[in-house]
């Protein structure tokens, strides 16, 4: 089963200067994603990006990923 | 007519299309539901369709908008997100914003 931490590896290791914040129950997952590599970017092309780092896991594993997406400003990092 | 040439038909043909799974009426997951009800607060008609009903319109909307999810909101011909987007612009006034001109439900 996939757990929270494996969403928070997969994701920052597919990113730049990323933090990732996920809780979830193995089927459902809600994940906060700091990085600035969404700086500049649409709310879409921000979540897109994560997606194209998840690639098929977001078919074949994940069931359900909530995300917020952030840039280090808007974190008041 | 290809499913691609399909879907931007149906995506240009309505003001407001939420692609989702089961019905306005009985949504088959948490995240169509929360999409669906948004869309009734916000009072404004509009189309649904059932991506469970047809495997080539799952998989072809996904293609479309490079998006891997459901639900999936288009407002008169543009992408708009899924359901954590839709959700943010709800609760930040931009998603009325959109919606403006469209016809009242």
């Amino acid at each position: 089963m996939v757990t929270p931490e494996d969403i928070k590896g997969w994701i920052e290791a597919g990113m730049t200067d990323c933090s990732v914040n996920c809780e979830g129950d193995g089927h459902h997952f809600e994940a906060v994603i700091v990085s600035p590599e969404f700086e500049g970017k649409s709310r879409i092309q921000q979540h897109q990006l994560v997606y194209g780092v998840l690639g098929d896991k977001m078919e074949a594993a994940i069931h359900a990923l909530s995300m917020k997406t952030l840039t280090p400003d808007e974190a008041g990092a | 007519m290809n499913i691609q040439e399909q879907l931007k038909e149906i995506v240009e043909a309505n003001d407001v299309v939420l692609f989702m799974k089961g019905s306005p009426d009985f949504p088959q997951c948490g995240f169509s539901g929360l999409a669906t009800q948004i869309l009734q607060q916000s009072e404004v008609r509009f189309a649904s369709v059932d991506v469970l009903a047809d495997n080539a319109v799952r998989e072809g909307i996904k293609q479309y908008s490079n998006w891997p999810t459901i639900p999936q909101l288009y407002i008169k011909g543009e992408f708009i997100g899924g359901s954590d987007i839709i959700k943010e612009m709800f609760e930040n006034g931009e998603l009325k914003t959109k919606l403006e001109g469209v016809v009242a439900a």
